[in-house]
């Protein structure tokens, strides 16, 4: 058992803050519990572990409680309610596991907060399925990456340090020679991108929302079409013929996209348009899809209610079995058109992650760092899965799954506490 | 706790008894033979007239890790169709060809069922595999872990690596992932399709590493024997689905030099060229070298009509199949430089040559292969058809006027090239306790399960005689899982969470600083995050790993 009034530095911690989930970080403890981050961090991983965590009460009305009557206080509005939403989900697998039963008991409806980007890749999956591929594979296969639409760094800080430009590789690659080419988007910060000997990047910049035509114009090309167009967006057709050409000569060619960042209507098209390249590809030569995300745990929670329910979330308890509408069941849409009537908004990593401004009851159960526009009904600090306590994470390729460990000593429970004692006091 | 249960007749083969009526006691979980002087009985139960096995085993079936949630996430309208309710002691969840783990647990229990074991576990994905294992209620789990297709065996086997070595590297794969035993899929072909390969043959060598899937079989074979676990080396055959494939399977029983070795669904590998339009049944030569061949078992994987999704993790072959995938959707993946997965929904359809011929090859090997200790009943769900079907299938194997009817529903072309009907065989109440209990626990290596003897755990399921085989075993009367009353009459009446079975073999913990070396250098993530322990297990409050005795090390045998 480590003892946690100790100062000590704990070596191979896994970082629960993005969807890469680096395993490699040194974290530094102090006697009184404050954290450093030492080796192998990155600009996020600081930030989240060095944020301090205040010993913080629960709310209830905004005036400080114990937390048996916080738990009290939420079994209260959670009975009365007749169609809960259960939204942000920002947790691990254990909370979720917990927010399952009690959203099984409740008949209430749940979504996560990223659900937005991450349903325009699972309609692609539940409309014409995909080919993917996964981290370690890209780091030993990888010989041309496609990145659309994304700087990737902004999401997953030590992406290309980890699995692009790593110096060693299983199949006798130079990992140096690895191309890597920029489609879409504008302004995007490509220097990630940039070879360890200085080679830069290729960048086909387009405005964000006319991807889905470079992305059309792509796969037609790819597919042995010929373009009238002389140009896609501000691309030149020339540009887009030599990348096609240069996706059929690759061996392990990877296409890597952020749904979240697809802001524009019926994006999950585009996301189509890249995933059916890719099948054609595979006729002759292998490429894989790479979907971004894992954040804020929104791969583990799906992943948690696919097994729980046979649903990823946007799923409803409310008839007595899980019933799942991407559309229908989505945060928004519920609080805008009236149909839940208690909002139970969770947040455990990101203090950030405030609930949606509405008018209904609400219940916050997140990082104590929290700070509203609008004080929650109730307020119920926890522990910071991977800091405070023990939890189990899955990695944005949805495969790898890692447990996440506790590092300090805390008097905060876990959402997982939290939640089975509001269940019991039903 | 002293539990009666009086006059049934009972079904015990792995201790000879086939219908004879006797009692049974049970203390705190566990059989005994007689109450103790003065012990009071807490319960009786009446069993006259019953049917009384230990309870059945799954020694196949997907139920939990990456492919199968892949599956689920893949097919909503499949679930919409199955929508489960939660009751007062049940939860909510959905049914069919994937269902929720939840549902999959109370489904299994429902039939008798007392075990699953998963066949199918990533070394890189066990975590989730038991993650999900862990929330299937009720009955007990456990895993084979794949190998053959990693990059640090294949590695090893390219470089000559003494055998003692690569039986260290699979004992610490077995410690690190939980597992019961060792699977090979589509030997060195999931690799070779990273290479672009397309298909693999027994004595084809994989482009990078120039190994056969030949080699990789003989040496699995070989470290599953010496390290003394109970499992044999359970293998999906290379060219799955293949017209021909026959003679792969034949070569493969040859080819491992008289280790033990269990082929799994080898109804899909039974398949030869002749007729009309190249395809044939492949059974009677199949069943042939079983009878022959002692050292080797085979499950059937067996077809039944209707939709069902395949999930394998062979996804050279997933991959080659897609075009038929029905709904029109279908994923493939890469993983870890450790395995793949491929997941395809599919429809079976008895007016289709093909799905109709493969329907009569399953059920010909069934028939054919002599010794029931050595066939399992499984259509290696849900690739075959969900495990919800298999009361169905055990009336096709124990009555032959229902087989022979259906039979003459299915495709004409299919009829005549299948000699299914002029086999007259019917399975009887032993041989289906032989290949669903006392033969399955024997060959996944529990040995405490699938008997009703002194010592053994109270997994006993309690049915009533009918002609109608399917009736019967689809609704057990009661089922005991460790001595508690979890079904009867068919329905859950309490809900308990089984335990998760794990072998571990003696090895040298030397070969970790190698493999703890190949993580850090190519992986991402290290070698000890990997593991999953029994504490990881035992975290969600409930489950806990049960360990099976290795029968010890053996030495090197060349
Ligand atoms: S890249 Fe992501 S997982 Fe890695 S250290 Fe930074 S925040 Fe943590
Ligand atoms: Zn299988």
């Amino acid at each position: 058992m480590d003892d946690f009034a100790q100062a000590s530095a704990v070596e191979n911690v896994t970082c629960p803050f993005c969807g890469l989930l680096c395993d490699d970080l040194t974290v530094e403890r102090d006697t009184a519990g404050a954290l450093r981050v030492g080796k192998n961090g990155c600009s996020r991983s600081i930030t989240f572990f060095e944020r301090g965590t205040p010993p913080l009460l629960p709310r209830l009305g905004g005036e400080d409680a114990s937390l048996q009557d916080a738990i009290a206080g939420a079994a209260e509005f959670l009975r009365r309610a007749h169609h809960p939403l259960i939204a942000g989900l920002g947790t691990e697998v254990q909370g979720m596991r917990a927010v399952t039963s009690l959203a099984d008991k409740l008949g209430a409806t749940i979504d996560h907060m990223h659900s937005k980007g991450f349903m325009r890749n699972l309609l692609v999956v539940q409309n014409s399925g995909w080919l993917t591929t996964t981290l370690t594979e890209v780091r030993n296969r990888v010989d041309l990456l496609v990145i659309i639409g994304t700087d990737v760094v902004s999401l997953l800080p030590r992406f290309f340090e980890r699995v692009v430009w790593n110096r060693d590789s299983l199949f006798g690659q130079d990992t140096a020679q690895r191309e890597i080419v920029y489609l879409g988007g504008q302004n995007i910060d490509t220097t990630a991108g940039i070879a360890p000997d200085g080679r830069k990047p290729e960048v086909l910049p387009c405005e964000p929302e006319r991807l889905p035509e470079v992305a059309a114009a792509l796969r037609a090309l790819v597919a042995g079409k010929k373009l009238a167009a002389t140009e896609i967006a501000g691309i030149a057709t020339t540009a887009l013929e030599k990348l096609a050409e240069r996706l059929k000569t690759a061996r392990y060619s990877v296409f890597t996209w952020s749904a979240r960042a697809m802001d524009f209507p019926h994006a999950e098209l585009t996301v189509q348009n890249i995933t059916e390249t890719i099948k054609i590809l595979n006729q002759t030569t292998r490429s894989s899809g790479l979907p971004l995300g894992g954040n804020d745990g929104d791969v583990s929670i799906n992943q948690v209610s696919a097994w729980i329910s046979g649903y990823p979330v946007r799923t409803s308890y409310g008839s007595g079995h899980p019933e799942y509408d991407p559309y229908h069941f989505s945060t928004d849409r519920l609080i805008d058109r009236g149909e839940a009537d208690v909002l139970v908004w969770i947040s455990t990593f990101d203090p950030g992650r405030i609930p949606p401004a509405t008018n209904l009851p609400t219940i916050v159960l997140g990082h104590p760092g929290m700070k509203f526009d609008q004080e929650p009904d109730i307020f119920i600090p926890v522990g910071v899965p991977g800091m405070d306590h023990r939890g189990v994470l899955f990695r944005m390729d949805g495969v790898v799954a890692l447990p996440i460990d506790r590092l300090r000593s805390s008097t905060l429970p876990s959402l997982g506490e939290v939640l089975a004692a509001i269940e019991q006091a039903l | 706790m002293l539990l009666k249960l009086t006059g049934g007749t009972v079904y015990d083969p792995a201790h000879g008894i086939d219908g004879q009526v006797m009692d049974i006691y049970v203390r705190d979980g566990r059989i005994v033979d007689r109450p103790r002087e003065g012990e009071r009985i807490d319960q009786e139960y009446d069993l006259t007239g019953k049917v009384v096995m230990a309870g059945a085993i799954d020694m196949h079936t997907h139920i939990g890790g990456g492919k199968v949630n892949i599956a689920r996430t893949l097919l909503p309208e499949d679930h919409r169709g199955d929508p489960v309710d939660h009751t007062e002691l049940t939860r909510a969840g959905c049914g069919h060809v994937a269902p929720s783990t939840l549902t999959t647990g109370y489904r299994y229990a429902e039939m008798g069922y007392t075990a699953g074991f998963e066949p199918a576990v990533l070394p890189l994905n066990a975590r989730q595999a038991h993650l999900e294992m862990g929330d299937t209620p009720i009955i007990d789990k456990g895993g084979y872990v794949m190998l053959g297709n990693d990059d640090l065996f294949l590695r090893m086997l390219a470089a000559q690596k003494d055998q003692n070595a690569i039986n260290d590297y699979v004992a610490w794969i077995i410690h690190a992932t939980q597992a019961m035993g060792i699977k090979v899929v589509n030997a060195g072909g999931i690799s070779a399709f990273k290479f672009n390969q397309r298909m693999l043959d027994l004595d084809e060598k994989n482009a990078y590493y120039q190994v056969t899937p030949r080699q990789v079989l003989k040496t699995l074979a070989r470290a599953v024997y010496e390290l003394g676990v109970p499992h044999p080396l359970h293998v999906h055959g290379n060219n799955l689905g293949v017209p021909g494939n026959v003679e792969t399977t034949l070569n493969t029983i040859a080819g491992v030099e008289g280790y033990p070795l269990h082929l799994t669904h080898i109804q899909f590998h039974s398949y030869g060229t002749e007729g009309d339009r190249k395809f044939s049944s492949g059974a009677a030569r199949i069943a042939e070298a079983i009878n022959r061949n002692k050292h080797v078992s085979a499950d059937v994987g067996q077809i039944l009509f209707g939709q069902t999704v395949t999930a394998s993790g062979d996804n050279m072959s997933q991959f080659r199949n897609a075009g038929h995938a029905h709904p029109d959707k279908w994923i493939c993946m890469d993983i870890e430089c450790d395995a793949g997965c491929g997941v395809v929904p599919f429809k079976y359809k008895d007016q289709n040559f093909v799905n109709a011929l493969q329907w009569a090859i399953g059920l010909e090997i069934f028939l054919l292969v002599e010794d029931p200790w050595r066939i399992f009943l499984t259509t290696d769900h849900p690739n075959g058809a969900p495990f919800t079907s298999y009361p169905h299938l055990i009336r096709l194997l124990m009555d032959k006027t229902f087989r022979n009817e259906i039979f003459s529903r299915i495709h004409p072309d299919a009829q005549k090239m299948s000699t299914l009907a002029s086999i007259d065989r019917e399975y009887s109440l032993y041989e289906i306790a032989i290949m669903t209990r006392a033969g399955a626990a024997r060959l996944v290596g529990l040995h405490d399960r699938g008997h009703l003897g002194v010592g053994a755990a109270a997994d006993i399921t309690v049915y009533t005689d009918d002609p109608d085989r399917e009736k019967m075993f689809a609704k057990p009367d009661y089922v005991f899982k460790d001595g508690e009353l979890v079904v009867r009459n068919g329905k859950v009446v309490k809900v308990t969470w089984g335990a998760t079975h794990a072998v571990k073999p003696e090895f040298d913990r030397g070969i970790e600083k190698e493999i703890a070396k190949y993580f850090d250098t190519y992986h991402t993530v290290k070698m000890d995050h990997v593991k999953v322990t029994e504490q990881h297990i035992a975290e969600d409050g409930r489950n806990h790993v049960i360990v099976q005795a290795c029968k010890g090390r053996r030495e090197r045998t060349a």
